[in-house]
């Protein structure tokens, strides 16, 4: 007995492909061409899920994205998707498919007595309990978050690979329906560049379901010739499963592109799903309208669809979604749905119109096939739990306020329901306009653009064929001459079929005592009732927004597309306003939920998060084990371990190797800036604290840099290579910060000044060869310059070769060692890595790596910026006061360091700590504190910024940041630690090996 | 996204920009002379106007060079962009 | 006005809840107030609420333009946490976290404050140690805090990646069990309802135009619903300080920003818990409707659109996904944007200004909400003594002149 709904012939599913597939577990039969929805259908499955709050039974109300019922948990495994919408899943052979949210299952669900109590769970009864006792709110939580969310998240990760697109056009079309489409041929054929998206498999929309004609034929037939037509352009781009879900400033639209989904598991390869950017010249919008449903007691059951969503069923998917069919409606649209059904051989026993009378030919016609008509009638309660048995239908007054006489029942397994029509005015309103209320039409039509963008039929609140056609055709002609081409307007024809004012229609008058009666749903996804609007704002909640947020209407995955306008007309009914001064809660994107992982794209992983930079010995340090730390955007050996060693005996081994004979460190990542020109030197004085006009060529200096807050920014050597040459050295992470800054200085405050400035850390690569036998390492190496002391003194800076390479070699330290920088172009990097290794075998030359690096400057007191400083330190507080120039008028952030916090005596300052018992290391970021018996909050005088053991001195080192500390040498201070240990340390000065600083000058 | 036009390469995607916040903040000449009340006022005041803003960018991905641009802070809309030294729009004998 | 409990809830279940009074008046304005609150906001409603409880005054009315709590307050991601680094944060967002504490059962509203602890992740060797210098700070300050392993986050939260391969790989986390999340609509609503009750007018859609004064003095303000005179004005706009500061004639150290959020589909609990990154730019928890809530970087340039741009939720969205590969196939429903005042140093600015009876209370940056019961209560104290309280003292606008800045910039990752 499969697929018992399914209608003789008709339909755009393909016969010939009978596909099996399961729901809950159980198996079933569909069509290539069916969506899920469409199938469980045809195979007179109703009960699809259950609601949020209560779990009722719910059924499939719509054939599209305003679906807030027909939710369904999509396969298993990591391909699993939640909360999938079964009317936009198109049905591929072995589809797994089970409903969300109900336990232990669909039909009998434990939830749902959630219903028997559904009187103490009105809007926001949850602010008003679970508050006694106060300890219990986690545990009544637990049980809240377990009852809420709908589907479940994938366990595993995803399989599948996101791409982005971009793309610039003429014309953006949004919507393939007839008024997108008829756009779309005229602005193509007038030479546009023209994109064409669409949320479903086909193109066409609503009218895919219609059985009128254009230009003559079918209507259907005269969709695929246009797009036939438009798929022969090679201007044009056709997209299909592609959602516009996000219109932004400027005409950028980012569209969803669905890829694989449709197919079997076995058949996805590729990209799964396309995020388009596209930025257009023009946009026409041709979303189509949505129906609205009608809002009566127990208006949620089973069997209740929307007139339109009716016709789809019967006539694109050739289903027939009940047996006995009652239409209820309030304008002319449905009738055409009434004969859809009767065509399909759906017994029609009534249309239900709450107009007093209805005469147009179509009206005439569902009268004249049979059907009683049933006018100034309103459907007032229905019956059947799991799946609609009986509607209930009164007389309503003529004023439409009550209904009166005796309830007329009709049995029946199918309510078609229409309340009238809501324009898809989303993208417009997202793009920046205010929907404007037509009290006419009962509807928000698109309001003024504020960006290039024209609405065009059901978006322009125009629901007749022959308007769509119009509007669409001339929304293509004006956007294709706006963009300079010359449109020949050709509006396809249609038969024009008049119809009569809707009579709109809020909360529906009741036989029940207003709020007593059943309820009377809204928002079906979230539970929202005539009921809970109605306390919402006998409870103060007026503005739209804030009813909204009391009920939870429109949070669900529909975005209230079903419900929203019905909540905002009931909402001015409640307060006795307009509609208009209501007004519309505001639409943001995402038109519909779009994949995270669209967003993200490719730009995942390792490699493409975000590029990690690495220098032209990586791979070197690759293999000799090095393990590495991540510094800025730059990978940095940390340690290079050998077999057995930990992080501290490796660095240990590093330290002492450096110290006693040479150590061999990759620098290439610390940023170097060319700062060139007849005004470098004058810039360099505005730049840095301390003096560089007498710099002496082939020497170099180092330097701090200020923010203008007078805080300490960056610091670095800086090379003069020649009288308007300099070699500007910066931290690795600063580098970029740096050059921008300076760049800011340079162009905005002193365009006269004549500087150029060329980031040039990529261009070298930089070995530091450290240690007491790096001169006879580097010297060995490097042709063309006189090692000796005297000739190469410290701060020094020369060129040579190695080879055929030229190289720089800066004798500079910053470890306090005798050491080199040797730099030669970046692409020879490893070559000499390679060279001073092998020259340095006989010294047992030892690569070390950025911890070794720290606690080598540590020993000799030297400040890391970014870790010694915070943004809150001066020069002075590290105790650097001699780099601040006494002669220079002004430096950036001089006049800062005048201000009374600047100049206070109790600053935090930069000072060493000595440990009583020489093994203990204070770990970094430990707190520092006078008393450590004082109670909590405990007074604290500072904090340790650096911490190591020196293997080298042969005791703990630390740095830290004392209150006064300048002042204290000599006394004592505590580090309680987290674990209740409290180390004591005395205060003293930073430099902890070769105080008189004569090593490096050897 | 923005589309901005850069005054040196012309119109290219928000992306390659970075803002760096109010444009024509004049770094005092002799900043000694300043009082701190002065001083705080140069480094930390701001118009931020709710409305027509003149505003520093970066073509951090292109040019590399600042430039200024006009924009209205509720809508978006940069209605103008000029390269620096170039009178404001709108100021021009003032 | 009936006390909200279950007993009330089936009273008036049986009434067909018919008989729920307002939970707020809305009063018309009066001539005159001995205090104007302009901003109907979390930290607006809750000076009110504290101006009336703890200083005994109750004329006084709080001026919205829009509807109270649509701010900010109905915009963020609704995350508490008490874990600053410096002293003077610490204290401040301390002594809110003791308010949230209780905050339901003072109102008589269930804010659904959830204390399910927040993780701040570090990714990178400074930021570990930056995480102990916080931690240890916390602790020292009596704040709750500690640090955790990355095997410890991973069994707290067995969906997260802590690949040691990936980019930005987890090397451990700072851990405030107190931390947590709240229900941000419902702070503002319980605020204004507990205010209410004690007499403050709450007058929405009224836009104070001009902030009017005499010899120095602020004298009332005139607004879309007339003229109000009130000797004590207390400005609380998050988004639009720089606007009424200019007002009054002064400018602020404030630029206002577009900060996005944005929310998945509701999905069965899958985070119990508050995890923050601020080296890969994004946060991330799960409200108790089962949406995953995400906030995401600031933008650049300054606006007022309460929209940002869509690069910065690309970006954000893959860090997400760095951090949760299980959660590329699960699908954003909805994003939107507020408008945060960041200070330089990225702490509020709350005191007195250059004219008398004008008090501020801004510039809360990202941390705003957080903050809303500590905030509304140092300022009613500020404004009902005129003079700051010691937790709110060194957060007076002239930190800017004297250079005393709270750097909460300097304590790096540390998102708010």
């Amino acid at each position: 007995m499969s697929q018992r709904f399914r209608t003789g012939q008709g339909g755009r599913i393909d016969r010939e492909q009978e596909i099996e597939f399961t729901f809950n577990g159980k198996p079933y039969t569909g069509m290539i061409g069916d969506t899920l929805c469409s199938a469980l259908l045809a195979n007179g499955v109703h009960l699809v899920g259950r609601s949020w709050k209560y779990h009722r039974p719910r059924g499939v109300v719509s054939a599209g994205a305003e679906e807030p019922n027909a939710l369904f948990q999509l396969e298993k495994g990591n391909r699993t998707i939640p909360n999938a919408r079964g009317t936009q899943v198109e049905l591929y052979p072995d589809l797994d498919a089970s409903s969300v949210n109900c336990w232990p299952n669909l039909d009998f669900d434990l939830l749902s007595v959630n219903s028997w109590f559904s009187r103490l769970m009105p809007a926001g009864f949850y602010y008003k309990t679970f508050m006694w006792p106060k300890s219990m709110w986690l545990k009544y939580e637990h049980f809240i978050r377990k009852a809420s969310g709908l589907g479940v998240a994938p366990r595993e990760p995803d399989p599948d690979r996101y791409e982005h697109s971009h793309r610039h056009c003429d014309v953006l079309v949004v919507g393939g329906g007839v008024a997108g489409l008829s756009a779309a041929l005229v602005a193509a054929r007038a030479g546009a560049r023209v994109v064409v998206a669409d949320e479903q498999s086909e193109f066409g929309g609503l009218t895919l379901a219609s059985r009128a004609q254009i230009d003559g034929v079918e209507a259907a037939r005269w969709i695929d010739d246009a797009v036939a037509e438009l798929r022969g352009m090679t201007e044009v781009t056709l997209l299909p499963r592609s959602t516009v879900f996000g219109y932004h400033d400027y005409n950028f639209l980012t569209i969803n592109q669905r890829l694989t989904d449709h197919l079997p598991l076995t058949e996805r390869f590729g990209g799964r799903e396309k995020l388009w950017q596209v930025r257009a010249h023009q946009v026409v919008l041709a979303t189509g309208a949505a129906e609205r449903p009608l809002i009566f007691a127990n208006n949620d059951r089973p069997g209740i669809m929307l007139a339109s969503a009716v016709s789809t069923y019967t006539n694109r998917y050739a289903v027939k979604p009940g047996s006995r069919a009652v239409v209820f409606t309030n304008n002319d649209s449905a009738y055409q749905s009434a004969l859809d059904l009767n065509a399909a051989g759906v017994e029609v026993t009534a249309v239900v119109d709450a107009r007093s009378d209805s005469t147009s030919e179509i009206a005439n016609t569902v009268r004249n096939s049979g059907i009683e008509v049933l006018n100034g009638s309103v459907v007032v309660d229905t019956a059947g739990r799991k799946h609609l048995r009986s509607v209930q239908v009164m007389r309503l007054s003529a004023d439409g306020s009550s209904v009166s006489g005796n309830r007329k029942s009709f049995d029946c397994d199918l309510l078609a329901i229409s309340g009238g029509w809501s324009p898809v005015v989303h993208l417009n309103a997202q793009s920046g306009a205010s929907p404007v209320w037509d009290d006419e039409a009962a509807m928000f039509c698109p309001g003024e653009p504020t960006q290039a963008q024209v609405s065009a039929g059901g978006a322009n609140g125009t629901l007749d064929l022959p308007g769509c056609l119009r509007e669409g055709a001339a929304a293509g002609a004006n956007a294709a001459n706006a963009c300079g081409l010359e449109a020949k307007l050709a509006v396809p024809a249609a038969e024009q079929v008049d119809s009569e004012a809707i009579l709109p229609l809020w909360a529906l008058p009741s036989p029940y005592t207003r709020g007593r009666g059943p309820k009377a749903f809204i928002d079906l996804q979230n539970d929202v009732g005539v009921a809970d609007i109605e306390l919402a704002v006998r409870e103060g909640f007026q503005s739209v927004e804030h009813v909204k947020r009391y009920t939870a209407m429109g949070f669900g995955t529909d975005q209230g597309k079903l419900g929203n306008i019905n909540g905002m007309g009931i909402l001015a009914q409640t307060m006795g306003q307009t509609i208009a001064a209501t007004g519309t809660t505001t639409y943001r994107p995402n038109y519909t939920p779009v994949s995270f992982g669209a967003f993200a794209g490719q730009n995942l992983g390792e490699h493409l998060f975000d590029p990690a930079r690495k220098t032209a010995m990586h791979g070197w340090h690759e293999e000799n084990g090095a393990s590495f730390e991540d510094v800025g955007q730059w990978k940095r050996p940390w340690y290079y371990p050998r077999k057995g060693e930990s992080l501290d005996d490796a660095v240990n081994r590093e330290c002492l190797a450096v110290r006693e004979s040479v150590g061999i460190l990759d620098a290439s990542t610390l940023g170097k800036i060319e700062v060139r020109g007849p005004d470098a030197a004058r810039f360099l004085e505005m730049i840095y604290t301390n003096n560089w006009m007498k710099l002496e060529i082939g020497k170099g200096r180092y330097g701090f840099m200020l923010g203008e807050d007078g805080m300490v920014m960056d610091d670095g050597v800086t090379i003069r290579i020649g009288e308007d040459h300099f070699l500007m050295h910066t931290t690795t992470g600063g580098a970029a910060g740096v050059l921008a800054w300076m760049e800011r200085w340079l162009q905005t405050e002193w365009p006269e000044m004549e500087v150029f400035l060329t980031s040039v850390t990529d261009h070298w690569a930089t070995a530091a060869v450290v240690g007491p036998k790096s001169r006879d390492v580097v010297s060995s190496v490097c042709d063309g310059i006189d090692f000796l002391a005297a000739a190469f003194p410290f701060m020094a800076s020369k060129t040579g070769s190695i080879g055929d390479i030229e190289c720089r070699v800066n004798r500079i330290s910053f470890s306090g060692e005798l050491a080199y920088e040797v730099n030669v172009p970046a692409n020879y990097g490893r070559f000499m890595w390679e060279k001073l290794m092998q020259a340095g075998e006989p010294y047992d030359i030892t690569p070390y790596g950025t911890e070794t690096m720290h606690v080598l400057r540590a020993e000799k007191g030297y400040v890391i910026v970014g870790q010694d400083t915070d943004g809150s330190v001066t020069v002075d507080d590290l105790g650097l006061g001699w780099a601040l120039s006494k002669t220079k008028q002004d430096f950036i952030g001089k006049r800062s360091l005048n201000r009374p916090d600047t100049l206070r005596k109790d600053r935090k300052q930069l000072v060493g700590l000595l440990t009583d018992d020489p093994a203990t290391v204070i770990p970094e970021g430990a707190q520092l504190v006078n008393d450590p018996q004082a109670p909590l909050p405990m007074p604290m005088v500072g904090h340790v910024s650096s911490s190591y053991y020196s293997a080298c001195c042969g005791h703990s080192i630390a740095m830290a940041l004392v209150k006064g500390g300048h002042q204290r040498m000599g006394e004592t201070v505590h580090a309680p630690l987290a674990n209740g240990r409290v180390i004591k340390a005395t205060i003293t000065t930073p430099v902890f090996y070769d105080k008189e600083g004569s090593k490096p000058n050897a | 996204m923005f589309l901005i036009e850069c005054p040196w390469c012309g119109v290219r995607d928000e992306t390659e920009f970075n803002c760096v916040g109010e444009a024509h903040i004049v770094r005092p000449l002799e900043p000694e002379k300043l009082s701190d009340e002065e001083w705080a006022d140069y480094l930390f005041m701001r118009k931020n106007p709710k409305g027509m803003h003149r505003e520093q960018w970066l073509h951090v991905a292109g040019c590399r060079r600042y430039f200024n641009a006009e924009r209205d802070t509720v809508t978006y809309r940069i209605s103008a962009t000029y390269r620096i030294g170039e009178q404001a729009p709108g100021e021009a004998g003032k | 006005m009936s006390k909200y409990s279950i007993f009330s809830l089936v009273r008036n279940a049986i009434s067909y809840h018919e008989n729920w009074a307002a939970a707020w008046r809305s009063p018309e304005p009066k001539q005159e107030y001995d205090v104007l609150i302009i901003g109907g906001g979390g930290h607006g409603l809750a000076t009110a609420y504290y101006l009336a409880k703890e200083h005994g005054m109750t004329n006084i009315a709080v001026l919205e333009k829009g509807w109270i709590g649509g701010g900010n307050t109905g915009r963020n991601t609704t995350i508490v946490r008490s874990n600053y680094l410096w002293d003077e944060s610490a204290h401040l967002y301390e002594k809110s976290m003791k308010l949230w504490e209780g905050l339901s059962q003072d109102l008589n509203y269930n804010v659904m404050f959830s204390q399910r602890g927040v993780y701040n992740l570090g990714h990178n060797l400074q930021d570990m140690r930056d995480i102990q210098r916080r931690v240890n700070a916390n602790r020292l300050n009596g704040i709750d805090g500690h640090v955790v392993t990355p095997e410890e986050i991973k069994r707290a939260i067995p969906e997260i990646n802590i690949d040691q391969g990936c980019r930005y790989p987890i090397l451990g986390a700072s851990f405030q069990p107190r931390g947590g999340v709240a229900r941000h609509d419902a702070v503002a609503w319980g605020f204004a309802r507990g205010a209410d009750l004690r007499g403050v007018d709450i007058i929405q859609n009224c836009e104070v135009t001009a902030i009017r004064q005499e010899n120095g003095a602020v004298t009332g303000v005139e607004t879309t619903r007339g003229s109000i005179n009130a000797k004590k004005i207390g400005v609380v706009v998050a988004g639009h300080c720089s606007v009424l500061a200019e007002m009054a004639g002064f400018r602020m150290p404030i630029e206002s920003h577009p900060l996005q959020a944005l929310v998945s589909e509701p999905i069965k609990p899958v985070i119990n818990t508050v995890i923050m990154s601020n080296a890969v730019h994004g946060y991330i928890s799960q409200s108790d409707k089962g949406d995953l809530v995400i906030g995401a970087g600031i933008d650049s340039y300054n606006g007022y659109g309460q929209r940002g741009s869509f690069p910065t939720i690309e970006h954000t969205v893959a860090a997400i996904c760095e951090m949760f590969p299980i959660f590329r196939r699960v699908r954003m429903n909805r994003q939107w944007g507020g408008i945060v005042d960041t200070a330089p140093d990225a702490c509020p600015i709350i005191g007195n200004t250059s004219v008398k009876g004008l008090y501020f209370n801004c510039g809360w940056g990202t941390g705003g909400f957080k903050a809303t019961p500590g905030s509304g209560w140092v300022f009613a104290h500020n404004v009902a003594t005129g003079e700051p309280h010691e937790l709110n003292r060194p957060f007076a606008l002239d930190r800017f002149v004297t250079g005393f800045l709270i750097d909460e910039h300097g304590a790096a990752g540390v998102a708010h």
